[in-house]
């Protein structure tokens, strides 16, 4: 049997909130149709919303965390990576002062997780330098 | 549910035992419609049936017969979408015989909405909506009767709004090409916005769509910056029956002048230089 479909979703690369639609023929991800009529972007994309589908099933997005050992990056678990990360920014918090780190969060985020990036600067490490990535 | 939809749902489910799936609209979340293969199996989901607004099916047929050739598919189709198929089958982007057309008829405010010259099917057997006569399309009256100088002017004025999104060729059902001009940077400059040179986008894809154009409009309703880009396509359309006697997606078996070579002496006829 064969299964098309189309799913409405809202384009993840920026705040703007276009919506498209991710064509899926039989479970597999196979292209991006703007969405007619949707108040925000009246059946338009930018180039991005265009390409949402493209970067889903990749050959080059990461599927697990990277730590550099030696030099090289490896593979690691999820649990190993987060241990790492909270490690460090302790000891570089702790030796060099909480405003020697910053944050940067990202458009493509929800606003609840960047609600989180930034109690997490201001309230765990005690830092106001958070922005987004926009400013990069 | 209205009369003209309630016909398109009868045939459709006249048709739907016989084949693998129906291709049409669906209504989903928040009234937004997207095109969708009905099948037997999933009949119910035919509540949702829509007709407005026209969604680019026939690009979505090729995706569907490309990973399955065999399958028999239902189609249902306006005349610009009935056309494309012609076009796209002609190219070898579709394989005709195993596909079924259902043939919806405009409205005369659909019609007049698209500016639309031929806004009926020709091939399609089941037919749904009476078929209505071709409405004028003032925007391309206006700039035909235009100088040289106006012209250029106003589709430079146009074109400088182009945020370079790709959304006319992607939507495009007559942009197949595995390599495409606009992604060569000889031509279009990648990462600069606004362009230094927007005719050059513009106008290599006015040349492309020569002969390929089957006037759907999708591109216009797409385009973020609202350049009436189908007015080009359709002077050029003119061209190309006067020099070729070509009307694209009008005849099964009359080669595109693209896929055509011309016999000694039929140069002349066709007002090329030669």
């Amino acid at each position: 049997m064969i299964e098309y479909k189309n799913v409405l979703t809202t384009c993840p690369y920026c705040g703007t909130g276009c919506a498209l639609h991710l064509q899926v023929l039989d479970g597999k991800l196979m292209g991006t149709l703007p969405a007619k009529e949707h108040p925000i972007s009246q059946g338009g994309l930018c180039i991005k919303g265009w390409n949402a589908h493209a970067f889903v099933n990749h050959t080059d997005r990461l599927t697990t965390p990277l730590i550099r050992k030696d030099g090289k990056l490896v593979e690691a678990s999820w649990d190993e990576a987060l241990t790492l990360v909270a490690e460090k920014l302790g000891t570089i918090k702790t030796e060099s002062g909480p405003d020697s780190i910053a944050f940067l969060s990202s458009a493509k985020c929800t606003n609840e997780e960047n609600f989180l990036l930034q109690k997490f600067a201001r309230a765990v490490i005690g830092t106001n330098n958070i922005d987004h990535c926009a400013r990069l | 549910m209205t009369d003209r939809l309630l016909s398109l749902r009868q045939v459709i489910d006249r048709v739907i035992p016989q084949v693998d799936g129906v291709l049409a609209i669906k209504r989903g979340p928040g009234g937004i419609v997207a095109p969708f293969l009905f099948t037997k199996a999933q009949s119910d989901t035919l509540d949702q049936l829509a007709i407005w607004p026209k969604e680019p099916t026939p690009d979505t047929l090729k995706i569907i017969q490309h990973a399955h050739p065999e399958a028999k598919l239902a189609i249902v189709c306006r005349g610009c979408e009935e056309r494309g198929i012609v076009e796209m089958f002609k190219h070898h982007q579709l394989v005709w015989d195993n596909i079924t057309l259902i043939g919806l008829q405009c409205t005369q405010e659909e019609a007049e909405f698209c500016r639309c010259a031929k806004p009926y099917t020709v091939h399609a057997s089941l037919i749904v909506g009476e078929p209505i006569k071709g409405v004028p399309d003032p925007l391309t009256e206006k700039i035909a009767a235009m100088s040289l100088e106006e012209k250029q002017a106003f589709w430079k004025d146009e074109f400088v709004h182009c945020i370079k999104c790709y959304g006319c060729r992607n939507i495009c059902p007559q942009c197949f090409c595995n390599i495409c001009a606009l992604e060569d940077e000889t031509w279009v400059e990648t990462g600069r916005l606004p362009m230094p040179n927007p005719s050059m986008y513009h106008l290599i894809r006015a040349m492309h769509m020569t002969a390929k154009c089957v006037a759907c409009r999708e591109c216009e309703e797409t385009c973020p910056a609202g350049i009436p880009m189908a007015v080009q396509f359709r002077l050029i359309a003119r061209d190309v029956q006067e020099m070729f006697s070509y009307e694209t997606g009008a005849v099964l078996d009359q080669k595109p002048p693209q896929l055509l070579v011309l016999e000694e002496g039929e140069y002349e006829r066709t007002g090329l230089p030669h």
